[in-house]
């Protein structure tokens, strides 16, 4: 299995502090990922460094190419979507819109329009509310949008960023059955941060478990779900 | 009551322009949260650029099609040269900024055209306009400024570039993880606000003449206007204009008389930042934190 994202060496931070230390994962092509660690371990710090939106330094390739010193607009471009921390709901616009801009990099109207109507299919109450302002949407329909939106690219890789936080018990469970059948039938690889450690683990091929900006636990899902350590603080028994 | 009419259609001639000065406030405001001062003062360079063509012998509408095609441009050049560079700088500092575009554009239309006023033709003198209402004038600016407005708002509402303006404007961080060029989307804003400025300059210019502060008073009708519709609100904007423009007027010619107009332009903005400074048509937008 050839690696579809692969970071090396990965150094990030905030102005003068480094949050990441040395960072190496990858997704392979077609896989499920997941990073998981405690608050503050820099999970969110790191998709914020593969996709450019803060300094950063090392080896990063996105499907073969180096992408560490490119843009986050042409990494986007690349086929890499990346649903952000909070959301990132454009909230005067409408939920339709929103999808829009999702799409907005691509000159397929047609497909686009169908993917829309797909997402609609996905999500039937984003359906329900297209014409809406999205900021009057729910936390967990604005989740629903965010990934919907990122699908929109048609992206190789989705990147999310929390999506279970502060959502009911059952729309998580609806978003996590989404996330596996989009990477079953669209074959879209998948790198998942989580706090919610079980629920990744059960979606995930791969995981890495990061501490205070190191990896400090890397294998397939099974194994790192029976590790001791992992057993006892991130699930709790 | 034909006086009254008089006043009322020709407040919303002059409306128009103050309606088209503040949506370029306001579109510039609401993707960088800074008011440009010298909004006026490029709408008068504009306007110089659109007498040296007429001067030279062009036909008025391909120096009004040069004219807006060139503050285009020259708008996206002062984003990429002057603001850009002072995108992250204190607001006192991009104030600052702003005031010295003012001056200097100010000063080097006094330098290259001198400051004598010029008279700047009007393309409306047609006969078949004639009526006790209205000058020909006034109607051909009416025509263009809805004609303007109805264009930028199509092009908002149905443009996928419209579309990335907006949502560049709204949230600039989700916008690049879509894969919106976001410093390309301010640019051609500063062009299009550019744009806009020349098509007023050129519609204010018959009525005030020609000379480099002629906007100085013009601009503050079009703040009062775009405070008063609520300075982040476009179609908000677009109405303030409009009204400032027949309360203007009819104040001026039944309440305070034509030395004491200005007054009301600066007693509007003092009122609404005093008593609601979300303006009057200043949508509610409900969000989540």
């Amino acid at each position: 299995m050839t690696a579809l994202l692969e970071v090396k060496a990965l150094h990030a931070g905030y102005g003068p502090v480094d949050v990441l230390h040395g960072v190496e994962f990858a997704v392979r092509e077609g896989g499920i990922t997941t990073v998981l660690g405690a608050n503050g371990a820099g999970k969110t710090t790191l998709l914020r460094a593969v996709c450019g939106l803060i300094r950063r330094k090392g080896h990063v390739r996105f499907g073969g190419e180096p992408i560490e010193t490119r843009v986050t607009e042409e990494i986007v471009r690349l086929g890499l979507a990346h649903v952000p921390d909070g959301r990132g709901t454009f909230t005067m616009l409408t939920t339709e819109e929103n999808l829009r801009v999702g799409a907005i990099t691509r000159r397929d109207r047609k497909a686009v329009q169908q993917d829309m109507d797909r997402m609609f299919g996905y999500f039937p109450r984003l359906a329900e509310r297209h014409a809406q302002q999205a900021g009057t949407l729910s936390g967990g329909e604005q989740q629903m949008l965010a990934i919907a939106r990122a699908l929109m690219l048609r992206p190789r890789l989705l990147v999310l960023d929390e999506p279970s936080f502060g959502l009911a018990p059952l729309v998580v469970k609806d978003i996590f059955a989404i996330m596996r059948r989009v990477n079953e039938q669209e074959k879209v690889s998948i790198l998942l941060v989580e706090q919610n450690a079980s629920l990744a683990l059960g979606l995930a091929d791969t995981a890495y478990l990061l501490e205070t900006g190191r990896v400090v636990l890397s294998g397939s899902a099974a194994q790192v779900r029976d590790d001791p350590t992992v057993r006892k603080i991130y699930l709790g028994y | 009551m034909e006086a009254f009419l008089h006043q009322l259609l020709s407040g919303l001639a002059t409306g128009g322009i103050y309606a088209g000065l503040a949506l370029a406030l306001v579109m510039i405001y609401q993707s960088t949260h800074h008011i440009n001062f010298a909004q006026g003062e490029m709408a008068m360079f504009s306007t110089y650029l659109a007498w040296t063509m007429v001067d030279a012998g062009l036909p008025y509408w391909v120096a009004f099609a040069g004219t807006v095609v060139l503050s285009f441009v020259l708008g996206v050049i002062i984003e990429r040269v002057v603001v850009r560079p002072v995108e992250h700088a204190p607001v006192l500092s991009v104030v600052i900024v702003f005031i010295a575009l003012l001056v200097i554009l100010n000063s080097v239309a006094g330098w290259i055209y001198s400051y004598t006023i010029k008279t700047f033709p009007s393309p409306f003198d047609w006969e078949a306009l004639r009526n006790p209402y209205l000058s020909p004038h006034e109607i051909g600016t009416v025509a263009v400024t809805t004609l303007v407005l109805l264009a930028l708002y199509a092009f908002f509402r149905f443009t996928s570039l419209g579309l990335a303006m907006r949502a560049a404007a709204q949230n600039p961080v989700s916008s690049r993880l879509a894969g919106i060029r976001v410093g390309w989307m301010l640019a051609l804003g500063w062009g299009l606000a550019a744009a806009i400025g020349a098509i007023a300059g050129m519609m204010i210019a018959p009525l005030v003449y020609l000379d480099p502060n002629m906007m100085s008073g013009i601009m503050l009708y079009a703040f009062a206007g775009a405070l008063l519709g609520g300075i982040d609100n476009p179609i908000g904007a677009v109405v303030g204009g409009f009204v400032v423009g027949v309360v203007e007027n009819l104040a001026g010619a039944y309440v305070v008389g034509t030395e004491l107009k200005l007054t009301v332009a600066l007693v509007l903005i003092i009122g609404v930042l005093l008593f609601k400074p979300s303006g009057l048509f200043g949508r509610r937008y409900v969000t989540r934190v």
